[in-house]
């Protein structure tokens, strides 16, 4: 009916090859980006954006990372809680400055401080950092593959959790090992500390989201995408075909731990605001990334921010029903939520294995139809 | 006289190898199942825990679902008075276990025939999921005493013998050599399971050829609750053991992470693989905090094991006996 | 327990419709799920049975009936924040989030939006320093207390000189488990003590190789700062080292029963650090027997009255109480709100008289909260197991802390933080 395509011409290439060829998908795109940029801000309090919109878009864009990572180039991977604490440490040392320890004329230790980063250029510079440590820690996936490769990433996972717990010059000294966000501004207005708005920290991640989402699109239809999706369909045939593996794999260990960095950073440095690594950046964390993108889809953007949404919501609302609706003890509530999540996922993995994302596309194909199906 | 040093290092080494049999114990599960049919089983650790809470339940006299029935009918029921004695408590654990396996099969397994193998990996973790939510409902999420009555602490006669010969006595736990014997006769019997019986045999032809086992006859489904149940059995037996350490609680249920990089080593096939691998990861944790840790501030143990894992797959990518996978285009 | 889930429900209902401030609101931020389940589902119920005592036999504080929110965090950070937002606007007078992680994360936003944390022997030592942080409070002891405890305790059983004994610390490698070590350090410097280190991960399910070089290093007395199944398996393996128990001392979060009662007989002699006394031999019990107990109110499964941790539960609902009560008597008002409570806190003082008066005699210390000092006398107990009755007993008086060493610790860190977030002293 109103879902279709008829009298939708495309009379050039980059037309033909856009993102929502559709015109009304390209509306309703356009219409979610008004919605949100030009109406939740206005609405947006406290409890909304720390419950839920927050947390969102912050794994939204470890989402987006990951998937690039499984989803597009089929290296599976569960270091994203490791990879998201180099982003969180990094960027709270550009954020503080970044001191270097240099050894004077006279044997002693001599700091000399840079000056602290506007939190912006923190925040990217944390991703580039963590993309640089991805690139190593993904150099075992030219030799191992699936299953050894995912737990050879715990590798990463667990010695860097460790590495932050232990090194003192991380987190500036401090004696318990927390690290805590001092107050940052961006274009003068605060993004981070104690006493931020609810509409400026929500513009801020939104921003940042927009932009790996964007980003993340064109990459992974352009050639370097496609080179991906040839290793992950079969890697010896697109070696023979004349994909390079190690640029392949390496690029999307790079990208992908680039957008994992800078969620990594955001987490920290917006949202949480004080991070302890063992417990921020566990191994809980990577199975929960692991668990949005299978959920919303594997090899899609718009699953990914499915997926993030679905294992974001769904406690919430558990718990708002269970314990403020109908008034159960909190811990009857909570053992019943960890029943739902877990029997949720594996209906949904035997209903549509292929995520949210498929259903997504599934109930278009029926709409285009719709009411004449044949 | 031999330096104190070699002799730490070897008191060191012989605890590492203790260790490392429990930690091969967790990884027997995993091997057997994905064995049988190539599915990840993220599950095994909390299936152990579920196991040991069942098995507290049982010989405490527990009411399942205590908590939950009182929330309900305002009712204040606790247990039952009784006591079981432990032999029969374990038969009636496996009982339950087999029960779990035949419904896993049936709801879950049956319904994700054929899927990627990452697909029925996440499944298992909503099993998990589900699993510790259904074991803390039913019984409870405080801590629990496991006592079936196993011998724990310094064993007094290597403490002697070693102190006689060295004049520096080594310590091993009582219970650490409990768990090596009933690892060895697990291992025997699981050997003994599949070379000499029929349904062995079977496992061993669905673990080889799934399409082929099928043709000849051998129910899939038969196979699957047959080998979920004897995971569930190693589960059973390795929360037992650690139970015993610990008492039996949450946290338990990661120690299926201890298992992962012995499977790595090990390879996610051969069950000597999981004990040989499990061997080395012991030792070779141990051993590298002994002479790395101070220096590096300690607790290196967690990393370190799948460090090592990580390096010796560079070298041999299927793991020590793990299939060399042949790929053809 | 059915009628208690109609009320609830009622409740919950209620306040949705009217979200008006006709209660004192206490949230109780506890985790009965979760790897420290063992040990949130102790305090919560002390802390919950307490406060509902009071709505039973007095109808409130001053009047007012108490509303208790409970919300669980699983110990985890995140849920920890999504509780915090959940529960503020309903008018949260004071939130003790027995954590020490959550507790990092709620001080800049819970000064930010002016309701006090209290964060009874845990969370961050230094906002002592009521000059730099006003809306957190940490009486009646913290963290640097307890490490100076231990170490006097230490003292006083070696006549007052432990020049060159050899002292091992095996914590949580955690933001918590770190805490004492630079007060440790200290006390080394000035006792002459030898201290070594033994990190331990989470969850601390094996712990062979740190027990194995205590068994090595035979250091004379072993400190622990443990949490959850950590407490289990050290004390365990202590027990298989044949380590003599009662050199061997943790703190108070390392001294309740769950820790001790799964070892059995190995245990015996186990000291740790209290903060309340143990027990039930205390007049609020016949109370809390008649009003909660027996009417079917009590929290959680009921079966935890009397452990460590539910007392010391209770004693933080206790302080709280008396807090509200000051505060209604500084202001004048029934209807407190979060500011008046901080007053409230801030002009805390507790006495002997006042704790008999509760039905609580002689179970905490006598203390008095100022402006500058948020955290109260800095004195603790030593307690012991004794495994034949199954029981903690308590071997020695109050023991005051070395504030000589902690006080300069407290203003450096707190001058650091406040440097590093803009923040004035205040208490002028």
């Amino acid at each position: 009916m109103f879902y279709r395509e008829a009298g939708d011409f495309s009379t050039t290439y980059p037309q033909d090859s856009q993102t929502f060829p559709i015109r009304f998908d390209r509306y309703r795109y356009y219409a979610v980006l008004v919605i949100a940029f030009a109406v939740v801000p206005f609405i947006i309090n406290d409890y909304w954006l720390n419950a839920i919109f927050l947390p969102f878009l912050i794994y939204s864009i470890a989402a987006i990372g990951l998937n690039i990572l499984v989803g597009y180039c089929g290296q599976v991977s569960l270091g994203t809680g490791g990879f998201m604490a180099v982003g969180a440490y990094s960027c709270y040392k550009f954020m503080t400055g970044v001191d270097i320890w240099l050894m004077g004329a006279d044997g002693q230790m001599i700091q000399y401080a840079l000056p602290p980063i506007n939190i912006f250029f923190s925040v990217i510079l944390a991703g580039l950092v963590t993309a640089a440590v991805g690139v190593l820690f993904g150099l075992p996936s030219l030799r191992i593959k699936g299953f050894y490769l995912a737990v050879a990433t715990l590798a990463a996972q667990f010695f860097l959790v460790w590495l932050f717990n232990k090194w003192e010059w991380a987190y500036n000294y401090s004696a318990s090992g927390q690290i805590n966000a001092p107050t940052r501004g961006f274009l003068g207005v605060d993004v981070t500390g104690p006493a931020t708005e609810a509409w400026a920290t929500y513009l801020f991640c939104l921003m940042f989201v927009i932009g790996s989402a964007v980003l993340a699109r064109n990459l992974t239809r352009g050639s370097v995408g496609r080179k991906w999706m040839a290793i992950r369909d079969m890697d010896i045939a697109a070696e023979i075909i004349g994909v390079n593996p190690l640029r392949a794999k390496l690029s999307a260990f790079a990208v992908s731990s680039f957008f994992v960095g800078v969620s990594g950073a955001l987490f920290f440095s917006v949202y949480l605001g004080a991070v302890e690594v063992g417990e921020a950046f566990g191994i809980q964390k990577s199975f929960l990334v692991l668990f949005m993108i299978i959920i919303g889809g594997l090899g899609s953007i718009f699953g990914s921010f499915a997926g993030a949404a679905f294992m974001v919501l769904l406690p919430v609302l558990l718990k708002n029903t269970l314990v403020g609706t109908l008034g159960w003890p909190t811990d009857l509530a909570a053992h019943i939520e960890f029943i739902i999540v877990g029997a949720l996922i594996v209906v949904f993995l035997i209903l549509e294995p292929h995520g949210l994302a498929q259903l997504w596309r599934v109930a278009k194909e029926k709409l285009r139809l719709w009411p004449f199906p044949y | 006289m031999m330096p104190d040093q070699l002799l730490f290092a070897m008191e060191v080494t012989l605890n590492g190898l203790m260790a490392g049999v429990l930690y091969a114990l967790v990884a027997l599960g995993f091997v057997l199942i994905f064995k049988a049919s190539g599915i990840f089983n993220y599950a095994q650790g909390v299936m152990a825990l579920f196991a040991a809470l069942t098995l507290v339940g049982i010989m405490d006299g527990q009411v399942p679902f205590s908590h939950l029935i009182n929330a309900m009918f305002g009712t204040d029921i606790h247990d039952f008075g009784w006591h079981v004695p432990a032999v029969l408590a374990i038969a009636l654990t496996m009982v339950l276990m087999v029960g779990f396996a035949w419904l896993v099969n049936r709801l879950v397994l049956r319904h994700l025939v054929n899927q990627e193998p990452i697909i029925l990996f996440m499944a298992t973790i909503g099993l998990a999921y589900f699993l510790e939510g259904f074991g803390d409902i039913m019984w409870g999420s405080d801590i629990k005493k496991l006592d079936v009555g196993l011998p724990q602490g310094l064993n007094a006669f290597i403490d002697d013998t070693t102190y006689g010969w060295f004049g520096y006595g080594f310590f091993i736990d009582n219970l650490d050599i409990v768990a090596t014997v009933i690892a060895a006769l697990l291992v025997t019997g699981l050997v003994l399971f599949s070379q000499y019986t029929k349904q062995g045999r079977a496992l061993r032809a669905v673990a080889d050829d799934h399409q082929a086992a099928l043709s000849v006859g051998i129910s899939l489904n038969f196979i699957w609750v047959l080998v979920w149940s004897v995971a569930g059995f190693v589960a059973l037996v390795a929360g037992i053991m650690w139970g015993a350490k610990s008492g039996v609680q949450f946290s338990l249920s990661l120690i299926a992470l201890k298992a992962l990089p012995v499977l790595m080593l090990g390879g996610f096939t051969s069950i000597p693989g999981a004990i040989v691998g499990g061997l080395i990861i012991g030792v070779g944790e141990k051993l590298f905090e002994f002479i790395a840790g101070p220096a590096l501030g300690g607790a290196t143990e967690n990393w370190f094991a799948y460090v090592l894992a990580l390096l010796f797959l560079v070298f041999r990518p299927q793991g020590l006996f793990g299939e060399k996978i042949i790929e053809r285009v | 327990m059915k009628l208690k889930l109609a009320t609830l429900a009622l409740a919950g209902a209620m306040t949705a419709a009217v979200p008006a401030m006709a209660d004192l609101v206490f949230p109780s931020l506890s985790y009965r799920t979760g790897p420290y389940a063992a040990n949130g589902i102790p305090f919560a119920d002390g802390y919950a049975d307490y406060l509902t005592l009071l709505n039973e036999r007095d109808g409130g504080i001053g009047g007012v009936p108490i509303k208790m929110l409970e919300c669980e965090t699983g110990y985890n950070t995140e849920k920890g924040v999504e509780c915090y937002e959940s529960t503020k606007g309903e008018g949260a007078l004071v939130y003790q989030p027995l954590s020490t992680g959550i507790t990092y994360q709620l001080i800049p936003k819970a000064t930010a939006d002016g309701i006090p944390v209290h964060s009874m022997g845990y969370g961050r030592t230094s906002a002592k320093n009521g000059k730099v942080f006003p809306f957190i409070f940490n009486y009646p002891a913290n963290y640097w207390d307890g490490a100076s405890i231990a170490v006097k305790h230490l003292l006083d059983l070696n006549g007052g000189d432990i020049a060159g004994k050899k002292v091992a610390l095996v914590y949580h490698n955690s933001a918590y488990g770190k805490e004492p070590i630079r007060t440790l350090e200290e006390l080394a410097k000035k006792h002459g003590y030898e201290l070594s280190l033994l990190p331990v991960d989470h969850p601390g399910q094996e712990q062979k190789s740190q027990w194995l070089q205590i068994r090595r290093e035979k250091p004379d007395y072993v400190l622990m700062w443990g949490w959850g199944v950590m407490n289990q398996v050290a004390i365990q393996e202590a027990a298989n080292i044949r380590f003599p128990m009662e050199n061997f001392i943790g703190i108070w979060w390392s001294g309740s029963e769950n820790d001790v009662l799964p070892v059995g007989d190995g245990a015996n002699g186990y000291k740790a650090l209290t903060l309340a006394n143990p027990g039930m031999d205390y007049p609020i019990y016949d109370a809390l027997k008649t009003y909660v107990y027996d009417k079917g109110m009590a929290a959680g499964a009921g079966d935890q009255a009397g452990t460590v941790l539910y007392n010391r539960g209770m004693y933080a609902a206790m302080l709280a109480a008396e807090a509200a009560r000051k505060a209604q008597e500084l202001s004048g008002v029934a209807q407190i709100d979060a500011g008046m409570m901080r007053d409230g806190m801030e002009a805390l003082a507790i006495t002997e008289a006042r704790m008999t008066e509760l039905g609580l005699p002689n179970f905490g210390p006598e203390f008095a909260v100022t402006c500058e000092n948020h955290g109260g006398s800095g004195l603790g107990k030593v307690q012991q197991w004794d495994a034949a009755t199954g029981k903690w007993n308590v071997i020695t008086d109050w023991i005051e802390s070395d504030k000589s060493i902690i006080d300069p610790l407290v203003l450096e860190d707190s001058a650091a933080y406040a440097a590093e977030n803009g923040i004035t002293e205040g208490c002028n």
